[in-house]
């Protein structure tokens, strides 16, 4: 856990761990594993709240609950800006994790692969890949989303690339 | 194009004649007709598509596209060339790599191809081989069958544009491996080979996933982020390291695949490197098909020392793949006919030199890596021991648990019990509530 801050860090130890090792294609222990993974969200959601930090909501897209789709949030210089997150779960999940994709900011950022998907840290995928499979899509959120949001969404902002909602709709009355 | 060309002259020849005399008018009309002789002059000289050729023949014409493929055999290399038409070969990822190598083998006359990629060409993909900047916007996939079947209608290309991470995209990935119409005589499933030429980690472990489940041998590429190495692998399930029991990079330079971002903005590539590359893929494969020489387990390919480290690794008994060990499973129980295959084999011919210069630098009963050096390469030592220490942090990375989350998720699973007999529509109820909140 070198290289993360303590905030992340502490976060990190209190999202509810996973324990069933299932993907997609599992079956029954796919189930299982959702299960699992909504109890990991519903307590860092909490969490969240609790301690007036709520940044994301997310929610399976599908029945099978491969495709998630919802919205996530970074507060800058005390303006909000929001952003649609989505992302598949792989076949190979949990050995490997989510692509996190913010759609909207497709093409305007170097840190991002084509499709809007965040270019995570050297830290992340290793740190995923030694805690398989008991890191799941909160984890995900926590260790790789919300760092990037962190680092990127201020560089956005001050370049210009993007713009708060208010500001774009005071520009288009005057 | 041409009838349509010569029906114009015709045209412009009745106008002329319909018209009073008039010097100008007479005079433009004449630039026009030489115009559409012009036209008529370059349409002849396009070249047509060829047509398909039923035989490949060994005569040494100009007109016959397989002649030099041919004197392979003539010369004692291959002792069946044109046995390349029964083999399908499937390529995912058609980038810097694959489309290359999805060149060469059209140009080498391969039975089947099936291409397998959801990008688009764009221009920040020129400054490598193969597509063109008319093709920008095409789906990569499109763009290939425009090309290749131009270079050589004799292969059948069947191309899929999906993403084989999803769970729709493995799928259709998975049936069009095993549908077997192209050659139905032929043993396995449907593909005799597959190329993994993609540039992130997750579709190298879908490729992994795939093969392992269907026993299907295979061959990984890749390209570093700095352009300046690359490396090719052999993956035999059972018998070789799968995917999963250790991402090839790490060993090789030490640094973690996982780590390593794609093509797009992060990376840099260079024409040479992917070319290089493929060369040596596609260059295994027809080794690895037609059976000549030795197919390389592991060739890394280092361009800035001009370095090609080569080595063996063997499958990792506690991989996490589940269906890896399955395959190695049935790889030893299947050792006492391989045993006595081979002993027929000694028998009838000696061994190969290359492999009485096996030096092991790793006791491998421990490691289960085998390092293969020849010993005229000049490797130097602090290469070999970087080597080493690489590994020695590859398996750092292999510790399955972090101690200061598991006392941690000890706790985590009690307190989750209570919430067990929940069924999932429940909490995921709980979860939509806390997000409307």
């Amino acid at each position: 856990m070198e290289g993360w801050d303590p905030n992340t860090k502490s976060t990190l130890t209190q999202i509810p761990l996973l324990s069933t090792k299932a993907g997609p294609r599992d079956g029954a222990a796919w189930t299982q594993r959702l299960k699992e993974e909504y109890k990991s969200l519903i307590a860092y959601t909490s969490m969240n709240k609790s301690k007036d930090n709520d940044w994301f909501r997310i929610s399976a897209a599908n029945p099978e609950g491969t495709r998630w789709i919802g919205k996530c949030w970074y507060v800058h210089n005390l303006l909000k800006y929001e952003f649609d997150l989505q992302f598949d779960i792989p076949v190979t999940y949990p050995s490997t994790a989510p692509e996190i994709e913010l759609p909207q900011l497709d093409g305007k950022t170097h840190k991002m692969y084509r499709g809007g998907k965040i270019c995570l840290t050297v830290h992340f995928k290793p740190l995923w890949a030694k805690n398989c499979p008991r890191f799941g899509i909160a984890h995900a959120l926590c260790l790789g989303l919300a760092p990037w949001l962190a680092a990127e969404v201020p560089i956005l902002v001050d370049s210009g690339m993007i713009k708060h909602k208010d500001d774009i709709a005071s520009a288009s009355e005057s | 194009m041409e009838a349509e060309l010569k029906e114009m002259l015709t045209d412009l020849d009745t106008l002329k004649r319909s018209l009073p005399d008039h010097p100008s008018l007479n005079s433009s009309i004449d630039k026009m007709q030489l115009r559409v002789e012009h036209l008529t002059n370059l349409a002849k000289s396009a070249p047509g598509r060829r047509l398909k050729v039923k035989d490949m023949s060994a005569e040494v014409v100009d007109s016959n596209p397989y002649s030099r493929l041919m004197a392979l055999q003539r010369m004692g290399i291959v002792e069946n060339y044109e046995r390349i038409r029964e083999f399908s070969v499937a390529i995912v990822g058609i980038g810097g790599v694959g489309s290359v190598a999805a060149e060469m083998l059209t140009r080498c006359g391969i039975g089947r191809l099936l291409l397998y990629d959801y990008d688009k060409v764009e221009l920040a993909n020129m400054n490598r081989l193969f597509f063109r900047p008319e093709q920008v916007g095409m789906t990569k996939t499109d763009a290939a069958v425009q090309t290749l079947s131009d270079i050589n209608p004799d292969v059948v290309l069947e191309s899929y544009t999906l993403n084989i991470t999803t769970l729709q995209g493995f799928e259709t990935f998975m049936s069009s491996l095993k549908n077997k119409t192209f050659c139905p005589s032929k043993q396995g499933i449907g593909v005799d080979l597959v190329l993994s030429c993609v540039d992130n980690y997750e579709a190298r472990m879908v490729v992994n996933q795939a093969c392992n489940e269907l026993n299907q041998t295979w061959m990984e590429s890749g390209v570093s982020e700095d352009a300046v190495s690359g490396h090719i692998q052999l993956l035999i399930p059972g018998e070789t390291a799968c995917f999963a029991c250790a991402p090839p990079l790490v060993v090789a330079s030490g640094v973690d695949e996982r780590t390593l971002k794609r093509e797009g903005v992060c990376a840099a590539s260079l024409p040479t490197t992917m070319g290089v590359v493929a060369g040596l893929l596609v260059q295994n494969t027809l080794k690895y098909l037609l059976k000549f020489g030795y197919v390389s387990p592991y060739l890394g390919y280092n361009a800035l020392k001009d370095y090609f480290p080569t080595m063996e690794m063997k499958p990792n008994p506690q991989c996490s793949n589940a269906a890896c060990l399955e395959r190695q499973n049935e790889y030893i129980l299947a050792k006492p006919a391989r045993d006595a295959a081979a002993k027929a084999k000694k028998e009838e011919a000696s061994e190969p030199d290359s492999l009485k210069d096996k030096i092991n630098v790793l006791d491998d009963s421990e490691r289960n890596i085998t390092l293969l050096q020849e010993s005229e390469t000049s490797l130097p030592k602090s290469a070999t021991l970087s080597l080493i220490a690489s590994i020695t942090i590859l398996m750092e990375g292999f510790v399955p648990s972090n101690p200061e989350v598991d006392s941690l998720a000890d706790a985590q699973i009690r307190l989750s019990l209570a919430m067990e007999v929940l069924d999932l529509n429940l909490i995921k109820q709980r979860l939509d509530h806390l997000n409307a909140l």
